[in-house]
C-alpha cells in the first residue's frame, strides 16, 4: 500500500513564473510529513504537484524529478488521472458532493469511475472507510442523507473517508483543519495518527502545534520576498526542527520571530 | 487653501463648544408612527382625492388612484418627518415608490391573463381540442391542428437546441480558452438579439436551396426556432455551470476521475436544476414565435402530423391568421384566436411547473 515520494531538484512553474524552486525531499512510507511555512511560500503548490493537481490551473508545469517508489510521476506517457488514483487528496474546505448521499460520497471514487462491485462488497467498503475516518458511529443510521447536511468536521472526515475508499498509496492533506473547530481538529489529528499505519501522509499546515503533534518529519518552506520563488529551507525529524533546527530562518519561524 | 484648512482645524480644536457639539450622541428613543398609520394615511389620501374629484365632477378610478398615490407619498413623508425624523421618512417614501413600481409592473400581467381567460373561455371546449379547421367556414371548428403543430415544431426545436446549447456551454466553461471561446461567446451574444423574422428568413432561404422556392414545412420552422433557442440555452447553462464551485471539480479530479466524467457526473448534476429552468425559459421564449413560422412552416387548415412534408399551423400563427383574415361572420374566428392564446399560455404555464418540479427533484439537498 504505502509508498515513498521522492523529489529531486523540482521546479514548479505557473506559466513563466517560477513558483517553487529546487525542492529536494524524501518522504518515507508510513510516516506523516508536515510542510510548514508562511503563506505564499509554495508548500500547497508543492503538495498539489505530488498528485499533479496543480495542472488543473492552465500553464502549470514542473521541471526536475518526482518519483513514487522510484516511478517517475512526470515521465512521458504518465496519465495524471492514474497518478491521482494512487495519491489521494483532502482539501482545505470540506467539499462533499452536494448531489450525493453520505453513502454515495464515500464510494464517489468508484462511482465516478464506473467501477461496479456487488452490494455486499460496496457496503463493506463504505463501513470500512467510514470507520477508518472515525465517522461510522455518527452516520451509520443516516447513510442515505445528503453529505452536505453534516457538520463541518464531519464533512471533512467524510472527505477523508472518500479519499481512503479508493485505497491510495499516499494521502495529501492541504490544511485539512483550518476550517474546523478545536474538537473536530482533534478528531482529525487522532485520525491522522491512525491512518499513518497504512498510508504515507503529507500534510500542509499553518498550525505549528499541529505539525509538532501529528508529524514524524517536518519540512520548512520559505520565500525571500514577493515575486521570488519559494524553496524548501530544511527538512528533518519534527523534534529536531522544533528544538534545534540547522537554519536560522527555521528557528525564527518555529519560535514565532518571523517577520 | 492649505492654510485655510489649517486655521479651520485649529479653530475647531480650540473651540471646545464645537467639538462637543460634533460628538452629541444620537438619541436612542425616537417618535414612531403607530402600525395603522400608513394604512390610515392611504385611505385618507384616497378619500380626499376622490372627494375633491367628485366635487369638481371629474371622478374616475384611475385618476383617483394615481393622484391618491402621489398625495399618499407626500403626506407620509410630511407626517413621518414630523414624528420620526428625516431618515425614516425617506425610508417610508422609498418603500412606497418601490411598491408602486411593483404594482405598475403587475398591471399588464394581470390584465393580459384576465382578458385572455375572459375572451378565451367562450371556445375553450372539447370541440376546440378535437377539431381542425378543415372545411369550417363559420362557427365550430377548432385548433387541434395548431396545437399539434406547436407541440411538434417546438419539441423538434428543443431536441435540436438543448444538446447543442448545453454542449456549447460546457465547452465554453470547461474547455474553452482563447480566441475560439471568445468568438463563440461574442456570436452567442449577437444571436441572442437577432430578430425572429431573420431566423425565419434564414431557414426559408436555406431550405429553398434544396427544395426550391415556396418550400413550407414544419421541420423548417423547428430549425428557425432552434436558431432563436440555442443562444438562450447557451447563456443560461453557461451561467449555471459557472457557479458550480471549483472545489467540487477538484474533489473529483483528486479521486482520479477524468475530466469528462467529472463534467457528466459532478458538474452537470450539481447545476441541473438551474439548467432545467433555463431550458424551460428558452422553450417558452420560442413557443410563441409567429413571424418565422409564418414564413417557413406556413399555414394550413387541416391536421398535418408529419413535420417533413406539408405546411403546418402553430397556435400563434393560427391566432394571428384568425384575427387578421377572418371569414364571415367574424365572431367565431376572433373567439378561436383568443382560445388559441389561452391554450398557449396554459402550455407555457405547464412547462414552467414541470421545470420547477425537475429543479426540485434534482436540486442538491442539505437534509
Amino acid at each position: 500500500m504505502s509508498k515513498a515520494v521522492h523529489a529531486k531538484n523540482l521546479n514548479i512553474y505557473y506559466g513563466s513564473f517560477l513558483a517553487v524552486e529546487g525542492v529536494d525531499i524524501e518522504i518515507k512510507p508510513k510516516t506523516v510529513t508536515a510542510l510548514i511555512g508562511p503563506s505564499g511560500c509554495g508548500k500547497s503548490t508543492f503538495l498539489r504537484s505530488i498528485n499533479r493537481m496543480h495542472e488543473v490551473i492552465p500553464g502549470a508545469r514542473v521541471e526536475g524529478s518526482l518519483t513514487l517508489d522510484g516511478k517517475e510521476l512526470y515521465g512521458p506517457g504518465v496519465d495524471p488521472v492514474g497518478v491521482r488514483r494512487q495519491i489521494g487528496m483532502v482539501f482545505q474546505r470540506p467539499n462533499p458532493f452536494p448531489t450525493m448521499s453520505i453513502y454515495e460520497n464515500v464510494i464517489a471514487g468508484q462511482k465516478l469511475n464506473n467501477k461496479r462491485a456487488g452490494k455486499k462488497a460496496t457496503d463493506e467498503l463504505v463501513e470500512r472507510s467510514l470507520r477508518g475516518a472515525n465517522l461510522w458511529n455518527e452516520v451509520k443510521d443516516r447513510l442515505d442523507k445528503p453529505g452536505s447536511g453534516l457538520s463541518g468536521g464531519q464533512q471533512q472526515r467524510l472527505c477523508i473517508a472518500r479519499a481512503i475508499a479508493v485505497q491510495p498509496d499516499v494521502l495529501l492533506m492541504d490544511e485539512p483543519c483550518s476550517a474546523l473547530d478545536p474538537i473536530s481538529t482533534l478528531a482529525i489529528e487522532d485520525l491522522i495518527n491512525e491512518l499513518k499505519t497504512d498510508y504515507t501522509i503529507v500534510i500542509v499546515t499553518h498550525n505549528m502545534q499541529q505539525a509538532a503533534r501529528v508529524s514524524d518529519f517536518t519540512g520548512f518552506f520559505n520565500i525571500e520576498g514577493t515575486g521570488k520563488p519559494g524553496h524548501l529551507v530544511e527538512m528533518d525529524e519534527t523534534k529536531t526542527i522544533f528544538s534545534q533546527p540547522k537554519q536560522k530562518a527555521t528557528e525564527d519561524y518555529v519560535s514565532g520571530r518571523f517577520g | 487653501m492649505t492654510s485655510d484648512t489649517r486655521t479651520d482645524t485649529d479653530r475647531a480644536r480650540t473651540d471646545g463648544e464645537l467639538t462637543e457639539q460634533a460628538v452629541v450622541p444620537m438619541p436612542l428613543v425616537r417618535g414612531e408612527l403607530p402600525r395603522w398609520a400608513p394604512w390610515g394615511i392611504l385611505v385618507a389620501s384616497l378619500v380626499v382625492v376622490g372627494g375633491i374629484l367628485a366635487a369638481t365632477g371629474n371622478f374616475g378610478i384611475g385618476l383617483t388612484l394615481v393622484l391618491g398615490a402621489l398625495l399618499y407619498a407626500g403626506a407620509t413623508y410630511v407626517v413621518s418627518r414630523f414624528v420620526e425624523g428625516g431618515r425614516k421618512a425617506t425610508d417610508r417614501v422609498v418603500t412606497i415608490v418601490v411598491t408602486v413600481a411593483f404594482l405598475i409592473a403587475l398591471i399588464p400581467l394581470i390584465s393580459v391573463v384576465v382578458t385572455v381567460i375572459q375572451n378565451g373561455l367562450a371556445r375553450f371546449d372539447g370541440a376546440f381540442f378535437g377539431n381542425s379547421m378543415r372545411g369550417v367556414v363559420g362557427a365550430g371548428g377548432g385548433g387541434y391542428h395548431a396545437i399539434m403543430g406547436t407541440l411538434i415544431i417546438t419539441a423538434l426545436a428543443a431536441v435540436m437546441s438543448i444538446p447543442i446549447g448545453i454542449l456549447t456551454a460546457v465547452y465554453l466553461v470547461e474547455y474553452g480558452k482563447g480566441r475560439l471561446a471568445r468568438a463563440i461567446t461574442f456570436f452567442v451574444d449577437v444571436m441572442t438579439g437577432i430578430p425572429s423574422i431573420v431566423a425565419g428568413l434564414f431557414a426559408f432561404a436555406f431550405f429553398a436551396l434544396f427544395a426550391g422556392p415556396g418550400i413550407r414545412f414544419g421541420f423548417g420552422g423547428a430549425v428557425a426556432l432552434s436558431i432563436l433557442m440555442i443562444p438562450v440555452v447557451v447563456r443560461s447553462t453557461e451561467e449555471m455551470l459557472k457557479i458550480v464551485p471549483n472545489e467540487l471539480r477538484e474533489a473529483a479530479y483528486a479521486l482520479g476521475t477524468p475530466k469528462w466524467r467529472t463534467i457528466v457526473k459532478v458538474v452537470i448534476p450539481t447545476s441541473i436544476a438551474g439548467i432545467a429552468s433555463g431550458v424551460t425559459l428558452a422553450i417558452a421564449r420560442v413557443i410563441g414565435e409567429t413571424a418565422p413560422l409564418l414564413i417557413i412552416a406556413g399555414l394550413t387548415t387541416g391536421v398535418n402530423l408529419n413535420p417533413f412534408s406539408g405546411r403546418m399551423t402553430t397556435l400563434p400563427v393560427f391566432a394571428y391568421n384568425s384575427y387578421a383574415a377572418p371569414g364571415v361572420p367574424r365572431e367565431p374566428f376572433v373567439d378561436r384566436a383568443w382560445t388559441s392564446a389561452l391554450v398557449l399560455i396554459i402550455i407555457v404555464l405547464v412547462l414552467n411547473l414541470l421545470a420547477r418540479l425537475v429543479a426540485k427533484l434534482f436540486a442538491p439537498k442539505t437534509r
